[in-house]
């Protein structure tokens, strides 16, 4: 069971989240140049990393904001939280 | 030695103190090169090395796997077997992987403990029922065995459901084909007869790399050294991602915890196997007496083999509305599974963009009952270097033309 940090509510369960999945996936531009091969990248190729994840989350029963988790996906551990439209979390755990 | 299990050996072993018994596979050490090497020591690897060596006399095959063979998911599944597809393409998938279950005991000289009880679906409300009436015809189009029933017939023929849940049981979907086998028998029995073909079934053997030369694979790097092979077939599931980025493969795959749990056990009480989509549950009863137990999917990528609590206590209270009587037994295990879900919750069998690697996976929360036909197009696949006609759908391909098969959101399976 996650304990996850709301930058917004601070600490909540889990059962109050929702998971967004990956961060930091760009649509491919413009549309009329963008391939099927890219397109379908950008819709389902996924990174589905062993280890630090980046990804999205919603406090879908809180203050229903979004913002970035990075996660390690073996422990579980939550290694930093940090806004939508930032690239990179503000701590050393994501290099 | 005894080698061929029959009444006879066993009265034999009997008088000879049990004494003549062997292995059940030879559990080899690597050589230095193969034919075709299978990457994944479960239900779909070991199918397949088996299918490559009676199919497609190609003998000179290793399965190796990270771990001890059937411990990933094939020893974690809640060993439910059934074909209540929707779409034709797979329907006849897992109804051709079905009909393989109903003969697999001989065909291995091993017995699966396969139990044709029955698989239910309930429906809890009108639009419930109009979503199996659909799925009833679906099947039937697909020739596929389904019979509909209203309460009464739901209930006449399921002991022990409450008299009245919190949602009311408004009728219900079986098919009677369907069951459960017992999921280790089914590794086991793979591995004991692709062994007694010639395969190597090697254990503890964690592939590092992939030699990759000219574009092509010529070999696997393992924890016990380097394989040369100019043929790699993969099926390892949740670590699908993991182990073809080692190829530089990416995939549309996502990695999730799917749960189970079993009761202690009691006395036989329930005959059949009973799904409630609604309400996110769903049980059998083993042959040992536990209950066996499914939760949904915990949303977020995990290769933690551990599911979270939200969803077990859903999953128990979704089972003690159905069974109230149940609320008495006690959990024996918990434990996960990391599957490996794509978007339309359907398989993937196919070539990748690096020539002599194929890949099997994608089976998301259903990959069990699906072992005997995906072992036996993968093995397809690595002898000829085409589709099987069952698995021609199942292409990575679908990803880019958009000819997904959204069994999702079709078949209202629980993914």
């Amino acid at each position: 069971m996650l304990l996850i940090l709301c930058p917004y509510c601070g600490p909540r369960a889990e059962i109050e989240f929702r998971c967004g999945g990956e961060s930091h996936i760009e649509r491919p531009g413009p549309y009329s140049e963008v391939d099927d091969g890219a397109w379908a990248d950008y819709l389902f190729t996924r990174k589905n990393p062993k280890g630090e994840h980046r990804e999205r989350w919603l406090h879908a029963a809180g203050c229903r904001q979004w913002f970035n988790v990075a996660r390690d996906t073996v422990s579980h551990t939550i290694l930093a939280v940090y806004p939508m439209g930032k690239t990179r979390p503000p701590t050393e755990a994501g290099t | 030695m005894t080698k061929a299990y029959s009444a006879f050996s066993l009265l034999c072993e009997g008088l000879n103190q049990q004494q003549g018994w062997e292995p059940a596979w030879r559990d080899a050490a690597p050589k230095r090169a193969y034919d075709a090497v299978i990457i994944g020591g479960g239900g779909h690897g070991l199918a397949t090395a088996y299918y490559l060596a009676k199919n497609h006399k190609l003998t000179d095959v290793a399965v190796i796997e990270r771990g001890w063979i059937g411990g990933g998911n094939t020893g974690r599944n809640t060993t439910v077997i059934r074909s209540n597809y929707f779409y034709p393409e797979s329907a006849a998938f897992y109804d051709f992987a079905l009909s393989l279950y109903e003969g697999l005991s001989k065909d291995l000289n091993y017995n699966i403990m396969f139990s044709q009880r029955g698989m239910w679906t309930l429906a809890h409300d009108r639009h419930g029922m109009d979503t199996l009436r659909r799925s009833a015809n679906a099947m039937l189009l697909n020739g596929i065995d389904a019979e509909l029933y209203d309460e009464a017939g739901v209930r006449a023929r399921i002991p022990g459901l409450n008299a009245r849940p919190r949602f009311p049981i408004v009728g219900g979907l079986v098919q009677q084909r369907g069951g459960t086998a017992r999921h280790d028998a089914v590794a086991w029995g793979y591995a004991r007869a692709a062994s007694a073909l010639g395969v190597d079934i090697i254990q503890d053997c964690e592939v590092l790399g992939f030699q990759i030369e000219g574009g092509r694979m010529r070999g696997v790097e393992t924890s016990r050294g380097t394989i040369r092979t100019d043929r790699v077939g993969m099926a390892v599931a949740g670590h699908s991602s993991v182990v073809a980025q080692k190829a530089g493969v990416r995939l549309p795959v996502s990695s999730y915890a799917l749960q189970a749990f079993v009761s202690e056990p009691v006395k036989p009480c329930l005959d059949t196997v009973v799904l409630s989509p609604a309400i996110g549950t769903y049980v059998s009863q083993s042959d040992k007496g536990e209950l066996v137990m499914g939760a949904g999917l915990d949303l977020y990528l995990s290769y933690a083999q551990r599911g979270s609590l939200p969803w077990m206590e859903r999953a128990a209270a979704g089972l003690i509305d159905l069974f109230p009587q149940f609320s008495r037994l006690r959990f024996l295990r918990q434990w996960a599974g990391i599957v490996d879900v794509v978007h339309d919750s359907t398989p993937i069998i196919d070539a990748t963009p690096v020539p002599g690697l194929w890949i099997n996976c994608g089976w998301g929360t259903g990959g069990f009952k699906a072992i005997p036909a995906g072992g036996w197009c993968l093995a397809h696949l690595v002898a000829t270097g085409e589709s099987h006609p069952l698995a021609r759908a199942f292409g990575l391909n679908r990803f880019r033309t958009g000819a997904l098969i959204d069994e999702a959101a079709a078949s209202g399976i629980a993914h």
